[in-house]
């Protein structure tokens, strides 16, 4: 498998703290990568630098071919990269089936077929019966699920999702792994993940990379991650998660 | 544009029909100073869609929209004053010139992020730019003012302007019901998508691959042209011009608050708040005179408390209120 994606060495300081330190890795077209690590590990920051919404003081990031740091978020999400919000961003005032068109429009230039591409999206997403409501009318675990569904209207060939698991019950939980996965399968969608939470990470990534003070500290399988000695140490300490 | 007729509900299709068929009778009912009204309900109804666009749909606060109606309307007379080219070639040089300013407006706001009230601020700043500047120029009459001849023998070149009230009676009502087609068709388009995402969260709609300062940009533009046209109409209609009045803020607030009242974000808000303000200012002045109150002001106070029990009551505006009301809200 190459990679899709490429992060080459991208280091990202404020004022003093060196938020991500000379970072590297490759994400496979088609897997699933997960970035693990402690609040603060400089985990957004690295989503950030992907997106567009700053660039890396140093190091490269390539996608599917092209070096892509430094460009806007506008930009990036035109070459196939679509992002969620750790903070969910809905667009509070458009019903569910607007806010995912503004999405479908990227590649089209037709509201009607915008439309009917959302549809499909937003049955995927288990949110076609809510489609006419006010997104600012939705539960939480709805909203994430609109924000998964909106990026995906941009027909990404990465999906990157921050933290889209946090605060939602088991049970919603496994609704969005079940829905993710079967994406994955689908239609080869290669998705980048950052998660706390270890079941959902266990249950997708097919690698996972641990970050720590902006650095990688392991990277591999998750049964080689949560093995390694480094890892239980600082960030999963001595409970048992396998 | 099929879909945009299909779109309203059948009753409001009849309602906006009788209305429409009404408005185009009327004239023969209605004496000068009733037509007068009405023109200048279509007036406001119309540059209150031009900001509507910029404002209700795009989300950028322009507070010195007076700018772009002074510089069409200047223009535009100033070409005929000293060239006689008449208003319909004129409007062209006119919205160029508004939509040059708006141009250089939008650029340094959504280029440099300046956002929210300092977008304003910059608005603001300009129209008085503006102002100063005309005070200052000689050709354009100065702070005396620019005037166009009423000349009765020429009442009849309707393409000139030089005509009568029935002329800017049916020319306002046909800016007001463009003005608003053109909105609405805007508002279905994937622009008009654009614009509201940038409107509700920028930064979420650029994560999606929207182009906002295009958008941003297109929004200024359009908003800016359209202002223009409504100043060409104006300055014909009334024949003066003083930079004074033309760029003055308050002539700005007059132009924000029929969509303000009316409802942000709706075709028919600016419309409708024109129907409603205007008639107001305008029985204010009846009243004051009937109780022969002439203290200076008195028509502002109580035309500025009316605004605040409408918008304390309506927060949303009027239209949106009434198109429930009248039982026109699309079945879900």
């Amino acid at each position: 498998m190459s990679a899709l994606l490429k992060v080459d060495g991208i280091s990202k300081r404020f004022r003093g703290l060196l938020a991500v330190d000379r970072l590297s890795f490759e994400v496979p077209q088609g897997g699933i990568f997960a970035v693990i690590g402690p609040n603060g590990a400089g985990k957004t920051t690295l989503f950030n630098m992907i997106a567009g919404v700053f660039a890396p003081d140093g190091g490269a990031i390539t996608f599917a071919g092209e070096r892509i740091d430094g460009l806007k978020p506008d930009k990036i999400c035109q070459r196939g990269i679509g992002r969620t919000y750790q903070i969910v961003r809905p667009f509070p005032a458009l019903s569910v089936e607007d806010n995912v068109i503004v999405g479908a429009l990227l590649h089209r230039h037709h509201v009607s077929d915008a439309r009917a591409h959302a549809q499909d999206v937003l049955r995927r997403l288990d949110l076609y019966d809510k489609r006419a409501q006010r997104a600012s009318s939705l539960t939480l675990p709805d909203r994430k699920r609109l924000e998964v569904a909106r990026a995906l209207a941009t027909d990404p060939k990465l999906l990157l999702l921050d933290e889209v698991m946090a605060g939602l019950r088991p049970t919603e939980m496994d609704r969005i792994v079940s829905i993710l996965q079967e994406l994955n399968r689908e239609t080869g969608l290669t998705i980048l993940l950052i998660e706390h939470v270890m079941r959902a990470v266990m249950a997708l990534a097919g690698q996972i990379l641990v970050l720590h003070h902006g650095a990688s500290i392991a990277q591999g399988s998750p049964q080689q991650v949560v093995r390694d000695p480094a890892v239980i140490h600082s960030y999963l300490g001595a409970e048992d998660v396998a | 544009m099929k879909d945009m007729w299909t779109a309203i509900p059948a009753r409001g299709r009849v309602i906006l029909l009788v209305l429409l068929a009404a408005l185009l009778v009327a004239p023969a009912a209605l004496d000068r100073y009733f037509m007068s009204v009405l023109i200048l309900i279509f007036y406001f109804a119309f540059v209150g869609q031009a900001w509507n666009i910029m404002m209700g749909y795009a989300g950028q606060l322009s507070l010195g929209h007076a700018l772009y109606a002074g510089l069409g309307g200047y223009v535009a007379a100033l070409l005929w004053f000293y060239f006689g080219i008449g208003p319909w070639i004129g409007v062209f040089a006119g919205v160029a010139v508004a939509a040059a300013f708006g141009a250089v407006i939008g650029w340094l706001g959504f280029r440099f992020g300046i956002e929210g009230v300092y977008f304003a601020l910059l608005t603001i700043a300009f129209a008085e730019f503006t102002r100063i500047a005309f005070d200052n120029m000689s050709f354009t009459g100065g702070p005396g003012g620019l005037f166009l001849l009423y000349e009765e023998q020429r009442t009849h070149e309707w393409w000139n302007l030089r005509g009568g009230p029935l002329l800017f009676y049916y020319l306002g009502l046909a800016l007001a019901a463009g003005g608003a087609l053109l909105t609405a068709w805007l508002a279905r388009s994937r622009l008009g998508y654009q614009w509201l995402a940038v409107r509700e969260d920028q930064e979420a709609a650029l994560s999606l691959g929207v182009g906002a300062f295009r958008a941003k940009m297109i929004a200024v533009l359009i908003s800016a042209s359209m202002t223009a046209i409504g100043g060409v109409f104006l300055a014909f209609y009334y024949n003066s011009l003083f930079p004074a009045q033309a760029f003055d803020i308050g002539r700005s607030i007059e132009i924000i608050l029929a969509p303000v009242i009316g409802g942000l974000g709706t075709i028919f808000g600016p419309i409708v708040g024109a129907f409603i303000l205007t008639p107001l200012g305008e029985a204010l002045i009846a009243l004051t005179a009937k109780f022969g109150v002439d203290l200076p002001g008195t028509k502002a106070v109580f035309y500025g408390l009316t605004l605040m029990i409408i918008i304390t009551l309506r927060p949303d505006g009027v239209w949106p209120w009434l198109k429930r009301l009248l039982g026109l809200e699309p079945k879900s």
